[in-house]
């Protein structure tokens, strides 16, 4: 049994204005050692379809089932799931200056999340807030400890989430976005760091990204969303030079310089669906170069594009991948399968 | 800092001392005559001691020299006599501040806490009955005036009790803290209560909104990512962020109740700041009037001071410069 199973995730929030569908069934799994990326847009339910597994996103009502260590999270009573939190379960956020309170010493914050789980005096605790400085290459950390989140620099800042993140050795750390908030440099370095300390502390990383260049670096497999649902999960390397879904391709092809794109960049045009009211059929196609009739009416599911290889999508499971010659093949086959008044979404390349 | 203290003690000097010219000049300009006020009936008598009282009081110099005099007086502690009682004021004001003081702080202490603490309760709470609850008690405290609040208070919990046969809380007056702490709490509570309503109201929404916000912050939300317990996260987490802005209202309500609290202190009886300035003015008693009017610019612009180097205490991010 792998360390975490998602199964059949849904989380919904009532609002005045209608029932929002953030997460609509949604499966994965994460096993110590391993990483997986949750790739998509903003609104795309990333963030909720894992934050909402610790009670974090805010309420909302959550159906499924997500079995950490063989427990359900979504039916533990909320003492059981505060002892998961922070120990089993670690959170790292997306802008550190904010998610630091800015009221209280980086060291104490530290000492505070060891303190509330084990039984140690506050000189253990701090010792080891200051090893665990340390290890995230804060320099000076004895010094350091006793500093305000204000004066860190933004990557330090980071540095000392992901210490206090590691701080009771959880074996699951869900990251999101963690590196969305710095510089191009110092993200860099926060990845390095995340990949040496994952591998050091073995445990499984939930990585959640807008960049697909974050998840190269790191992810061991790849989950893209699109409007709440998995529209293809895979291999790292598959996602890249094999993708299936024209969402997963689109992603590609907007990354600046990246392998499929031959140097043009092609945006996906439109933007994401109303996950109140969400279009009929695949809720992609209406941004959708090779929408079908079907698409239209009728949503699929994920299925079998290759070893490991799921993917959402009408189009045949031997079309994928960037070559040209599959792209010819994929028009050809989508052209066939549409009638003359269906709309196509068409952007600017 | 040191740099900080001393500019703002000297800008807060220069506020009362403006403050001193302004009053001193407003009771110069309303047409009226102190000694003909003071003689009463025998004015119209008697010219000759209009003049010898109104040169007895140093009236008859130009208004310059008399603040000339007014000032070299203050620095010397001395306030003047009042016109009516013959006082010094210095010792009315001893008599008085203590009985204002022992209203303001204690009435301060109950707002402050219950306020909070139902603003807290509220905010963790939205939209549930305990915050519609809250609003509604807000809404009336705000809306109740304070001379009512407190004879209703009076009515039940003084006349009716005391024709059932409970005579536990006093119908008005003062008895000092040093005298007895025990009588001294029992002619307080009312006036406690009547003086805390309103501003408790005001703090609740104060709490309630602040709490809201910070409650909706990131490191909330890190709080609760590290597994720590509710309470911990509202009060800890939450409530220390939510502090800094009630604090620094809390320090200027105090100082300018310590002014005097006119309605309560007249309700209960109560001979504080309120009630001699009342008096004064009513009996254009100048020298009184000056100095509780220069008394509570004081207490504000040192409340100021002190919110401000609390400030930099609650928020580490605040540097004083």
């Amino acid at each position: 049994m792998a360390l975490l199973e998602v199964r059949d995730l849904t989380v919904e929030f009532p609002t005045t204005d209608g029932l929002v569908k953030a997460v609509r069934g949604v499966s994965f799994e994460v096993d110590s050692g391993e990483t997986l990326g949750i790739v998509g847009e903003s609104g795309s339910g990333k963030t909720v379809c894992t934050l909402s597994l610790i009670g974090l996103a805010g309420g909302g009502r959550r159906g499924g089932q997500a079995l950490f260590r063989g427990q359900d999270l979504l039916t533990m009573s909320a003492d059981e799931l505060r002892a998961v939190r922070g120990a089993g379960i670690a959170a790292i956020f997306q802008d550190p200056l904010s998610s630091l309170h800015p009221l209280y010493r980086v060291g104490w914050q530290i000492v505070e999340m060891i303190r509330s789980h084990e039984d140690v005096s506050k000189a253990v605790a701090r010792k080891r807030a200051i090893d665990l400085l340390g290890l995230v290459g804060i320099p000076q950390p004895a010094r350091r400890v006793d500093d305000y989140p204000h004066q860190f620099s933004g990557g330090m800042r980071q540095r000392a989430m992901i210490a206090m993140a590691l701080a009771l050795n959880p074996d699951l750390v869900i990251a999101d976005e963690p590196t969305t908030a710095l510089d191009a440099t110092v993200q860099a370095q926060v990845i390095d760091l995340m990949v040496r300390l994952q591998k050091e502390f073995h445990s499984g990383l939930i990585m959640i990204t807008h960049d697909l260049g974050v998840v190269a670096d790191i992810a061991d497999r790849v989950l893209v969303m699109y409007a709440g649902k998995a529209v293809e999960t895979a291999e790292l390397d598959d996602v890249f030079y094999h993708p299936h879904h024209p969402y997963t391709k689109g992603l590609l092809e907007s990354i600046p310089g990246a392998s499929g794109t031959r140097g043009k960049l092609r945006p996906i045009p439109g933007s994401p669906p109303s996950l109140i009211r969400l279009p009929s059929g695949c809720s992609f196609h209406p941004r959708c170069r090779y929408v079908m009739d079907r698409c239209l009416t009728d949503e699929p599911p994920l299925m079998d594009v290759g070893a490991a290889h799921r993917s959402a999508c009408w189009l045949p499971a031997t079309l994928s991948g960037l070559a040209e010659g599959t792209e010819a093949q994929r028009m050809k086959v989508a052209e066939a399968a549409r009638s003359e008044d269906t709309p196509v979404a068409e952007g600017e390349s | 800092m040191v740099r900080f203290l001393i500019r703002r003690l000297l800008t807060g000097v220069l506020v009362v001392w403006l403050i001193s010219v302004i009053v001193f000049a407003i009771f110069f300009i309303a047409p009226h005559n102190v000694a003909q006020l003071l003689l009463g009936k025998f004015a119209a008598q008697n010219q000759q001691l209009v003049q010898t009282v109104t040169k007895q009081l140093g009236l008859d110099q130009p208004i310059w020299v008399q603040y000339a005099h007014f000032l070299n007086r203050l620095f010397h502690g001395d306030l003047g006599y009042s016109y009516y009682s013959h006082e010094p004021v210095t010792s009315l004001i001893k008599a008085a501040l203590p009985i204002t003081a022992s209203l303001a702080i204690g009435a301060a202490i109950i707002w402050v806490v219950a306020g909070v603490l139902i603003g807290v309760l509220s905010a963790t709470r939205p939209r549930s009955f305990t915050d519609r609850l809250a609003t509604l008690f807000a809404l009336i405290g705000l809306s109740f005036p304070t001379f009512v609040l407190g004879l209703l208070l009076l009515y039940f919990f003084f006349y009716q009790l005391h024709l059932a046969g409970v005579t536990f809380f006093p119908g008005g007056g003062y008895v000092p803290l040093t005298q007895n702490p025990g009588q001294w709490a029992q002619h307080l509570i009312l006036p406690w209560i009547t003086l805390a309503v309103a501003s408790m109201a005001v703090y609740v929404r104060l709490t309630r909104g602040q709490m809201l916000e910070v409650l909706g912050e990131d490191y909330v939300r890190t709080a609760r990512s590290k597994g720590l317990r509710p309470l911990r996260v509202t009060y800890r987490h939450g409530l220390r962020a939510a502090l800094v802005p009630i604090v620094t209202q809390f320090g200027i309500d105090v100082a300018t109740l310590l002014g005097g609290a006119i309605v309560t202190e007249q309700v209960f009886g109560l001979n504080g700041l309120g009630r001699m300035s009342v008096q004064a003015v009513t009996n254009q008693d100048e020298p009184v009037i000056i100095a509780v009017v220069l008394l509570a610019a004081v207490f504000v612009v040192v409340a100021n001071i002190v919110v401000d180097l609390l400030y930099a205490v609650l928020d580490p991010r605040v540097r004083l410069s």
